[in-house]
């Protein structure tokens, strides 16, 4: 029988493995593995996950009993010291021989420590292992600060970890920007910006001399004669391939490291391969893990006499998340390879940036670079190694949102040998598949069955739209249940509440729900509660999203901000000096606003009641500003005052929004009156709109503005009043009875089977027969409207609920502002 | 105090002072409040439907904002946390963790109620 030895017990040695003994059983192939760690090869990728929970064998790839299982023959903590070539046998670190056929070398790399003096310190440190960070814990515990010497991919991981362990940070790179590898000037300088945010110093252009310090560590100094005083040091400076073995054994190395390997990944033996980052393919050292995958799987296959599938290079395509800010780069990330024409995107107040390369031609991509929203990566990674048509305005691909549309739009058109998970080598054809053969029901399904996503799992918003595109091809319902704690959609949870009269979210968990519910479920049956029994939201705060607790809209630095009810945007002189003075009095910022209000910001958490008992004095009401309700209804000025007016769109206008002022819905509605055609309301971009006509009144319904506008519909032409509120009263019912939890009037009318056809068929023709009792919903709910502040003002023990601190008088001292042109600002966050 | 590195999670067995912060009735059911010990700010949440309390830094380390006594709490896989009010960034109020993104964790505090009152362990006098 064939022995095969692999040495080294790393990612990509436990990959080869795996797909080794798919391919031959044991009774083929006899396989034995060294690894000089103590442990089972485990997930490097996420090692930095270990400082937050220090639990190894979440990190494990298998544990040894897979070995056993597999027969296959795992050495830990045994060293391969030397190759045979004549006799084909190793020879292990305790003096053991052993023969094989063939030789596997997958020993990896180390870490490179530059040759610096000093870096045999105390507090000096390398992060490549467990140990290593074991190492880098105990000491860090100590310890005020620490310096990470690399600014690239792995340096930034170990920055990460720093800031966890909360010390003081410092990242000291050489070159003039971070990751200079995978971005450009100002893709690293988006970066840097974002990080240096969360308080890690960055230095670059620092070419480190020395490490001083007497025994351990205490500062860097560097060429340009400054330094830093530190007490930790972690270097992360690029890693060198440990060819150690091959170099003994003369095989071939490159000038600068590595086994030299061929496409089938054999080195200048051909009973010896090497794979991973020892091996060195076409003159480059692949320091990713997915190259090293597919690596694994040629060797694999060329061992048992698949000569088919061959090593052809792999671009260094990358998206990760580090310290929260997602970095891609892909393909030809710099455009250095050849001719194209760039198109950037930059938004310094997000800190994104977003660039791809187009060939000259304007056919292909080329490679990219993303910082700050990777969200557009899969699709550009899939673009480009598909060869893929670019759309007639290649930037759409990097501001797709403009029009909406989902990322599963453009998932339909990839073809089936697309590689959605290139760790693993999952194609969107086996996915599907899965799904559609029925042996996947769930994502976590396919995960476990294709293995993708079980990499670095970068693929998995994708894998997810595949599962949802799949199912709906199978003509399977996608039921959105609202969270984990009710298994239930929200329409299913609005039936149960208002069946069962239930009043309280605790009685409906208690009943309906598990756990201890979030704040999806929270706010969402908050909502439901509201928009049927209307009840005061000051009696369950908890369970509002802090504006509703608060009743005013949180704004940057933690204050809010105030909107009294303007209804249709009159106002007399005299309740705009009232205003004006509570403006003053309280120092506030003021605006007008888009639906023609005014609103006064900056107020701290404390001062809302005092502000709110002076403006109800004056006859204010709550704005509802903050809800998810009726906000404005817009008015022009109308007949009144207006030479073409046809009707009173203010007198309207006003009417409408007393009528709906409070009503609590999926999402917040916005109205609007316009006197006459010429439309200065703009009502047709409003959840509902109404236009004057020579006979009378147009409804307009389901317009939005927001992310993706949309022009409202017309639902009924030429009707008087009465009947226009009749209508607005079935619609806004049934939308409310029947829309997703935080869905607008636009999107919910576009998944609303029939369309506006089938709406005006059930609010106007009353086609199910539900009109009368949308209506007497609708009555119910308006008729115990009253003014939540009102209730505040007056209740002392409501009243008490609006400080920052429980047990003090002061005022929150994080609060700072600015100045910009003569008002206050919020200070930058 | 409005740097995330000025919170430093506090275990149980290190504790050498207890604050007493305030009655429990001060605080809202299901719900959290901030507590102020010189000059640092601690979230503290009165998880009523288990009878649990937790604390933690009121810091939100997403924006660096005091913030996190005024998010919602709840849990997840029974696991319970707190969610920011300006990005719902959750985070875990046991090991501190971020739970949906990629944020650095932030500091937890032991608690303990005696006689009607609720107390904050920190290892500093």
């Amino acid at each position: 029988m064939r022995h095969i030895v692999v040495i080294g017990n790393g990612m990509v040695g436990y990959k080869f493995c795996e797909k080794l003994r798919k391919l031959a059983d044991p009774t083929q192939v006899a396989i034995t593995v060294f690894g000089e760690e103590c442990r089972p090869a485990y997930d490097r990728v996420h090692l930095s996950e270990y400082f937050s929970d220090q639990n190894a064998d979440k990190l494990t790839l298998a544990p040894a009993r897979w070995y056993e299982e597999q027969n296959i023959q795992l050495h830990t903590g045994e060293l391969i010291a030397w190759i045979d070539r004549r006799n084909k046998t190793v020879e292990t670190h305790r003096g053991k021989t052993l023969s094989y056929d063939q030789l596997v070398i997958a020993t990896g790399s180390s870490a490179f420590v530059p040759p610096i003096p000093g870096t045999d310190k105390r507090g000096v440190f390398v992060y490549r292992t467990i140990e290593d960070l074991e190492a880098i814990i105990a000491y860090g515990k100590k310890m005020r600060s620490a310096a990470v010497l690399g600014g690239g991919l792995l340096g930034l991981e170990a920055a990460k970890a720093m800031v966890d362990m909360g010390l003081e940070t410092h990242v000291v790179e050489f070159a003039s920007r971070l990751m200079p590898r995978q971005l450009d000037e100002v893709g690293a300088r988006t970066l840097q910006t974002r990080i240096e945010e969360l308080g890690i110093q960055v230095h670059l252009n620092k070419n480190t001399q020395a490490i001083s310090g007497n025994g351990k560590l205490d500062a860097l100094r560097f060429a340009d004669e400054s330094n830093l005083p530190v007490d930790m040091l972690v270097i992360s400076a690029g890693i060198r391939p440990r060819d150690e073995l091959g170099r003994s054994a003369r095989l071939d190395i490159g000038p600068r490291g590595g086994i030299v390997v061929n496409d089938a990944m054999q080195t200048s033996d051909p009973a010896i391969y090497a794979i991973g980052e020892v091996a060195l393919h076409q003159d480059i050292i692949y320091g990713l893990v997915a190259p090293g995958y597919d690596m694994a799987e040629v060797a694999a296959r060329h061992l048992v006499g698949d000569i088919e599938k061959n090593f052809s290079g792999d671009d260094m395509s990358t998206k990760l998340k580090l310290m929260g800010v997602d970095v891609a780069s892909f393909g030809d990330a710099f455009g250095a390879k050849s001719e194209h024409n760039a198109i950037v995107f930059e938004d310094k107040a997000k800190g994104v940036y977003k660039r791809i390369n187009i060939s000259a031609d304007g056919k292909r991509l080329l490679g990219g670079m993303l910082v700050g929203d990777a969200e557009a990566y899969n699709m550009l990674l899939q673009t480009m190694q598909n060869g893929m048509a670019l759309p007639p305005n290649p930037e759409d691909l990097i501001l797709g949102s403009r029009g909406g549309e989902t990322s599963g739009a453009g998932l339909d058109s990839l073809p089936d040998e697309a590689q959605i998970c290139s760790c693993e080598a999952v194609t969107k054809g086996m996915i599907c598949e899965a799904v559609l053969t029925g042996e996947a029901q769930s994502v976590k399904e396919i995960k476990a069955c294709t293995k993708a996503g079980t990499g670095c799992g970068g693929c998995m918003p994708m894998v997810s739209d595949l599962f949802d595109l799949a199912q709906a091809k199978m003509g399977k319902r996608v039921r959105k249940t609202l969270c984990e704690h009710f298994n239930y959609t929200r329409q299913e949870l609005l039936d149960i509440i208002q069946v069962k009269e239930i009043k309280s979210y605790d009685t409906l968990l208690n009943e309906y729900g598990t756990g201890d519910g979030c704040e999806v479920c929270k706010p969402a049956v908050a909502s439901i509660l509201a928009s049927l029994w209307n009840e005061l939201v000051t009696q369950q705060d908890t369970i509002q999203d802090t504006n509703d607790r608060f009743l005013a809209n949180i704004q940057r630095g933690g204050t809010y901000s105030v909107v009294p009810r303007i209804p249709g945007g009159e106002i007399t002189p005299d309740k705009l000096i009232v205003i004006g003075q509570v403006a003053k009095k309280y120092d506030l910022y003021t605006k007008i606003t888009g639906g023609q209000r005014i609103d006064l910001f900056g107020a701290h958490l404390h001062q809302l009641p005092d502000i709110w008992e002076e403006l109800i004095a004056a006859g204010f009401e709550s704005g509802h500003a903050y809800g998810k309700s009726l906000r404005t209804v817009k008015s022009c000025v109308g007949s009144a005052w207006c030479r073409y007016g046809l009707h009173d769109s203010v007198s309207f206008a006003i009417e409408v929004e007393d009528r709906y002022k409070g009503l609590r819905s999926p999402h917040k509605l916005k109205g609007a009156v316009s006197g006459c055609a010429r439309e200065c309301a703009e009502a047709q971009s409003k959840d509902f709109g109404i236009i004057a006509t020579d006979k009378g009144w147009n409804l307009y319904v389901c317009g939005n503005g927001g992310i993706k506008p949309q022009h409202a519909l017309l639902l009924a032409q030429d009707v008087d009043k009465e009947t226009c509120i009749k209508y607005i009263d079935r619609f806004l019912m049934f939308y409310i009875k029947t829309a997703e939890t935080l869905t607008r009037t636009a999107p919910w009318l576009n998944k609303l089977e029939g369309g506006i056809d089938y709406l005006r068929d059930v609010v106007v023709n009353d086609c199910l027969g539900i009109g009368e009792q949308l209506e007497q919903e609708m009555q119910r709910t308006l008729a115990v409207y009253r003014c939540e502040w009102k209730e505040v003002v007056n209740n002392p023990e409501l009243r008490a609920k609006f400080t920052h601190f429980i047990n003090s008088e002061a005022t929150d001292p994080a609060v700072q502002f600015d100045e910009m042109r003569g008002q206050k600002v919020p200070a930058k966050w | 105090m409005t740097n995330t590195l000025d919170y430093k999670t506090v275990s149980s067995e290190n504790v050498t002072n207890w604050f007493k912060a305030a009655p429990v009735t001060a605080f809202p059911a299901n719900g959290g409040a901030c507590v102020l010990y010189r000059g640092k700010q601690i979230a503290v949440f009165n998880f009523t439907r288990r009878d649990e309390w937790y604390a933690c830094q009121n810091l939100c380390p997403h924006k660096q904002q005091m913030i996190l006594s005024r998010g919602m709490i709840g849990s997840e896989q029974d696991e319970p946390k707190v969610a920011c009010p300006f990005h719902k960034r959750a985070f875990s109020l046991q090991s501190g963790k971020c739970l949906n993104a990629d944020e650095c964790a932030i500091a937890t505090y032991p608690v303990k109620i005696e006689e009607g009152y609720v107390y904050i362990g920190f290892d500093e006098a």
